[in-house]
């Protein structure tokens, strides 16, 4: 389980690192996305795999997974949904005041 | 539980909303917006006063501290609260006198809720807190730097924003691993528990640590880290490029935070290693600040080369890890925000008239006073006696007694700045062309905002010997944290 999750982790990120570097805004936003996948995964992770286990008390529950990982993933989510809105908008301006979607300022001042 | 510790944070966050509903009338804008920033001065000041006892905490939701999230003013907070109240004071007036503020939309509920993440940034106790924090005063600096538009401001602000969207990853992985080893995210808390880790976690945390470092690297434009630095700063509005001068030192305080409380000098986890990773690039840094600040062809970009030199100063004096080094990076931390917001203002009067490129232009008009404000400005920058800069550079210099090299790359960028400014300013003042030109001349009161950021820099010379006393005491206190982590209250539940 764990190698599994590591494997999707490295893939994404190197998914999204790749993307990043590539001098377009639509690409970059990709890119910008899947790391956050990841990041959000690794969070999520940090707290150990515990299959089929609440976060929440329950008085049915045999045991409890760290409920704390979890909440940090959902500020993250939050967080990164706020700034992926912002690029976004910031990209379309760039590109209609622009005429293209290099995201370079064309080199000089 | 001190309210006071939160009002800093609480105080823009209620009025910032409240000038939205305002946007229609900039003069109440303005009025509300400089009386909120008024306000949080007021507030810090208050504050620094009472950390004089000792820290005041304030637990959120009275929670006990490593399962709750605490914020915590000690002396070093206060100090960054009341630098931060004081020049956004300044340059919020220098905005609304030059217009700034007109050019787009919500210039001042953005500047208030910006003031809101920097003051939660150094009030914070808890890293995660510190993350939220971060990307309160990372977006609203977007929106900031956006402000006014155009198509190479876009683009500088959409790699702004990319970089800083990295890094914000970067900060969350090394918060995942901090978490996974060590099960708390409370500063104090790691401290303690990073100290006591068994050595099968050891390369974990080594990893944990340079990624965190790496994370404040970035915010505080570090080499190799520093690249998005000048594109912005250039291409900023100037006010808002004068704000960002207090943005990288909140890297600095990041690391000065991380390097004296939760990974100090002896933990046997890390060894030397982070003093290691930060002297090399704090040397490197200050030597591609002087060489650029040299080379420029452009005034705004000549500005955020000196700002990114006197960052590389600053971060050599915080690598260097002794309790006198750190007095004497406080004091250059405060002398490098005051100057480097001083040559962006200075800057960005110069660039209205005749646009940004260094060379021989029309007459200004205002050139005497303005020729004045930026020889004062350069004097300081450039570390020569008799302003703050030269102070610091000397407290710097004599923190670092066995360095022979670190004093060698020193004096030589003070030279290559001494060199760069001054052919800056011969090229700008003194070789006129006949015309004149047609410009308005400067608004009175966005040169007496200039003019007050070099008061404050002379006020830091005068008054040095009771300010480093202060500081001593404040560096006294993060090398000795045991009343920050008693602050903090731990072992609640345990």
């Amino acid at each position: 389980m764990e190698a599994l999750i590591a494997i999707a982790i490295g893939t994404l990120t190197a998914t999204g690192l790749y993307l990043i570097l590539r001098q377009r805004t639509f690409p970059l936003i990709l890119g910008l996305s899947l790391i956050s996948y990841a990041v959000n995964l690794f969070l999520f992770a940090s707290g150990r795999l515990a299959p089929g286990l609440p976060p929440i008390i329950d008085k049915a529950a045999t045991g409890y997974t760290d409920p704390l990982p979890q909440a940090l993933v959902l500020t993250a989510i939050v967080i990164s949904f706020g700034m992926t809105a912002v690029i976004v908008i910031m990209a379309l301006g760039a590109w209609f005041s622009g005429g293209d979607d290099r995201s370079d300022t064309g080199g000089g001042e | 539980m001190i309210h006071l510790t939160i009002a800093p944070v609480i105080l823009p966050a209620l009025l910032a909303p409240l000038l939205l509903f305002m946007r229609h009338n900039l003069g109440l804008q303005r009025a509300f917006g400089l009386a909120g920033t008024l306000a949080l001065l007021v507030l810090s000041v208050l504050l620094l006063a009472r950390t004089a006892q000792g820290p005041a905490a304030y637990r959120l939701g009275d929670w006990p501290a490593p399962f709750g999230i605490i914020l915590i003013a000690d002396r070093l907070a206060a100090l960054m609260l009341a630098l931060t109240a004081t020049l956004a004071l300044v340059i919020q007036t220098y905005a609304v006198a030059t217009g700034w503020d007109q050019r787009g939309r919500h210039f001042h509920a953005l500047y208030l809720f910006q003031l809101m993440g920097l003051n939660g940034a150094f009030l914070t106790g808890d890293l995660f807190n510190l993350f939220v924090f971060f990307e309160v005063l990372l977006i609203a600096s977007y929106g900031l730097m956006i402000h006014g538009s155009g198509t190479t401001r876009l683009r500088a602000g959409i790699q702004y924003v990319a970089f800083n969207l990295i890094g914000s990853t970067l900060f969350l992985f090394a918060l995942g691993t901090l978490y996974a080893v060590t099960g708390t995210l409370n500063m104090a808390d790691l401290a303690v528990k990073i100290a006591a880790l068994p050595p099968a976690d050891h390369a974990l945390i080594r990893v944990a640590a340079v990624m965190l470092v790496g994370v404040f690297a970035i915010k505080g434009a570090l080499v190799p880290l520093h690249f998005w630095l000048p594109g912005t700063y250039a291409n900023a509005p100037g006010p808002v490029a004068a704000l960002f001068a207090i943005m990288t030192k909140v890297g600095a305080y990041a690391i000065l935070r991380t390097t004296t409380l939760i990974l100090p000098q002896g933990t046997p986890a890390i060894g030397p290693l982070l003093a290691d990773l930060l002297m090399p690039a704090a040397a490197l840094t200050l030597v591609v600040g002087a060489i650029g600040a040299l080379g420029t062809r452009s005034l705004p970009r000549l500005a955020a080369f000196a700002g990114l030199a006197s960052i590389g100063t600053l971060f050599i004096a915080i690598a260097a890890q002794t309790p006198q080094a750190t007095t004497a990076a406080l004091y250059y931390l405060i002398h490098s925000t005051l100057a480097t917001a001083a040559i962006f203002l200075i800057a960005d009067q110069i660039s209205a008239q005749r646009g940004g490129r260094l060379s021989a232009g029309p007459r200004l008009a205002s050139q005497g006073v303005l020729a004045a404000l930026f020889f004062a400005t350069a004097i300081a920058l450039a570390g020569l006696p008799p302003l703050s800069g030269f102070l610091g550079k000397l407290l710097i210099l004599t923190a670092l007694p066995d360095a022979p090299l670190l004093w060698t790359v020193i004096l030589t960028t003070s030279f290559l700045l001494i060199l760069g400014l001054s052919r800056a300013g011969s090229t700008l003042f003194w070789t006129t062309t006949e015309a004149r030109t047609e410009a308005a001349p400067p608004s009175p009161l966005a040169l007496a905002s200039i003019a007050a950021l070099l008061a404050l820099l002379a006020a830091l010379t005068l008054f040095a010997g009771p300010i480093t006393d202060w500081l001593a005491k404040t560096a006294a206190d993060l090398y000795a944290p045991v009343a920050y982590i008693a602050a903090n209250g731990l072992g609640g539940l345990q």
